[in-house]
């Protein structure tokens, strides 16, 4: 039928094109619709609500966003996650730069082949697995104390996540550990793409090694320290199943964080108004940390 | 291989040697704890006298890890399929429709991608309640497809894009209409990236978590990920018991590495490259 009408002018052409676009997104859209955006809404309007889950609602207005952000607890929780933004982005970065700029230069054949698969494990692992990995290691007899006896520090063991003091950072350094082998490949196959004869003019010109670090490596790295940084304060701010596996959230709430506690309001607390007020919450904190750094590394390009 | 210990100084490599082993530090000590006697309070680093295999034997049987296998299997097998060929779809879709309607589409989808999934577990769990779906398989899968969305949307339409035009318009002036050169031109040039996107949304479903620990009661029909949260809570005290567990939970995610370890590294290298 279709082909022995004569063709369309292009305008109708170019509409039915579009409608045929339309159809193509049409699948992937209804379920994002149905499972983020509808659920992202309802998430807006509970958290005016004063609701039990169960029973009568009522609303509330925005008195649950002004528990968030003034309740000492809750805002607690939420240092805890800039907290371990330090660790998640700032240990794994720092300690990519300083391997990828000792190394600079391709990773190649076999043992290159072998880091690569073996810095990327904690990234196949689940993330639940690595807790309970690390648990054990910072238990009283894990290997943590055990390497404090062994080089003369016995005064320093403990029980690393029940300690008030210690137990974030300890939180932090899992994360730490997971990010630090996709941080490190992707600033190392970054700064092999820098072009060498930079090094080599800057040499000439007498340059030292930290000079050749802040002109070179530095700015030729910005886009590859630009992704980790977004990828892994993502991974901070929105941390879980770590925290749920590893302290869940204790001591006292010195490890909780917004994700874990918008469970618990939501599911053991049933507080699900004031749930949904911290997931708005947590969901533009995001946002603002994230967009910043997508800008300014997009700009210069 | 010569190469590169020519070039680089030993103090780097000696860097490199000493992330290596502190990336496999948490896996040694928990396959030495696994290795005591099951039930007792194992010390830091040390090969037992007698390694305990059994441990892993009845981890397997007290955690059903033959059911958890294949539930797992079956929630990849819901979820991977349908978000590729959803998210290949429309990424060919928005990657044609660059102005108007179609910006406002792509718009919505990446405002999706930084969407931490706490922020909207709670009203999942009253949709999937009204939907009858709770604890059952579907109560993750279906969710997943939809979390998936914005990023697999947005890989898709970065490779549609990166396509030379020329090549569509051919297969136009072939006769051929938008699903037959959908099928036969587009989908088979995109296998690498369909490839790459069918292993990051397999590692991302194999170890999703908290849906599981919220929509679905019952271990059996969690993902293996998620069943580890409840054996962890039942067996917790057990050391050897609970190590062993986690050991053979993490297995068939290391194993597939291991075997596709170029193309696992390849997909998630570009992640960061693209996203």
């Amino acid at each position: 039928m279709r082909a022995r009408t004569p063709a369309p002018p292009p305008s109708r052409r170019r509409a039915a094109a579009r409608r045929q676009a339309v159809l193509f997104i049409a699948p992937a859209f209804l379920a994002y619709a149905c499972f983020v955006l509808v659920p992202l809404c309802m998430s807006l309007f509970y958290s005016t609500l004063n609701w039990d889950g169960i029973g009568e609602w009522s609303f509330a207005g925005l008195s649950n966003y002004v528990t968030v952000l003034t309740d000492d607890d809750l805002l607690q929780i939420i240092g805890n996650a800039f907290e371990l933004v330090l660790w998640f982005t700032v240990v794994p970065v720092c300690v990519g730069l300083a391997v990828a700029s000792a190394i600079r230069g391709q990773m190649a054949g076999r043992f290159g082949t072998a880091t690569r698969t073996i810095l990327f494990l904690p990234q196949v692992i689940p993330l639940v697995a690595a807790g309970i990995a690390w648990s054990w290691m910072y238990d009283w007899n894990g290997v943590v104390n055990q390497a404090l006896v062994l080089v003369g520090l016995e005064d320093q063991v403990r029980g690393w996540l029940g300690n008030f003091t210690f137990a974030l950072p300890a939180v932090g350094l899992i994360g730490a550990w997971v990010l630090l082998g996709l941080c490190t490949i992707l600033l190392v196959t970054g700064i092999a793409k820098i072009d060498g004869s930079l090094y080599e003019a800057a040499k000439l010109d007498g340059a030292r090694p930290r000079h050749e670090f802040r002109f070179i490596t530095l700015p030729g790295l910005r886009q590859e320290i630009g992704v980790c940084v977004t990828v892994t304060i993502i991974q901070a701010l929105s941390s879980f199943d770590i925290v749920y596996v590893a302290t869940s959230g204790g001591p006292g709430i010195e490890t909780t964080v917004p994700g874990l506690e918008i469970y618990r309001l939501a599911f053991a607390h049933r507080q699900v108004g004031l749930a949904s007020a911290l997931a708005i919450v947590l969901m533009i904190l995001v946002l603002v940390c994230v967009l910043p750094i997508q800008w300014a590394v997009r700009e210069r390009k | 291989m010569k190469r590169w210990i020519a070039t680089t100084p030993w103090a780097s490599r000696g860097l490199i040697l000493i992330l290596m082993a502190l990336t496999l530090l948490p896996f040694l000590s928990m396959l030495s704890a696994a290795l005591a006697p099951s039930g007792t309070y194992p010390s830091g680093l040390e090969w037992p006298e007698a390694p305990a295999w059994g441990n892993f034997a009845r981890a397997w049987e007290v955690a059903n890890m033959g059911a958890l296998l294949w539930s797992s299997t079956l929630i990849v097998l819901g979820t991977v399929p349908a978000a590729v060929l959803f998210a290949t779809m429309a990424g060919f879709g928005l990657a044609r429709l660059t102005a108007g309607r179609g910006r406002w589409f792509y718009l919505v989808f990446v405002l999706g991608l930084t969407l931490p999934f706490e922020a909207v577990i709670t009203p999942l769990y009253y949709e999937i309640l009204a939907l009858g779906l709770l604890n059952t398989r579907l109560a993750i899968i279906l969710p997943l497809i939809g979390l998936f969305m914005p990023f697999s949307v947005y890989w898709m339409r970065a490779h549609f894009l990166n396509v030379p035009a020329d090549l569509s318009e051919a297969a136009q002036l072939d006769g051929a209409r938008r699903w037959q050169e959908f099928l036969l031109v587009q989908v088979p040039l995109a296998r690498p990236a369909i490839m790459s996107l069918s292993i990051l949304l397999f590692l991302w479903t194999w170890n999703q978590f908290l849906l599981p620990v919220v929509l679905v009661q019952d271990p059996d029909r969690r993902t293996m990920a998620g069943a580890l949260g409840a054996f962890q809570g039942q067996w917790g005290t057990d050391i050897p018991l609970l190590c062993a567990g986690s050991l053979i939970i993490l297995a068939p995610t290391v194993i597939l590495f291991l075997i596709f370890q170029r193309q696992f590294v390849a997909a998630l290298l570009q992640v960061a490259v693209k996203g």
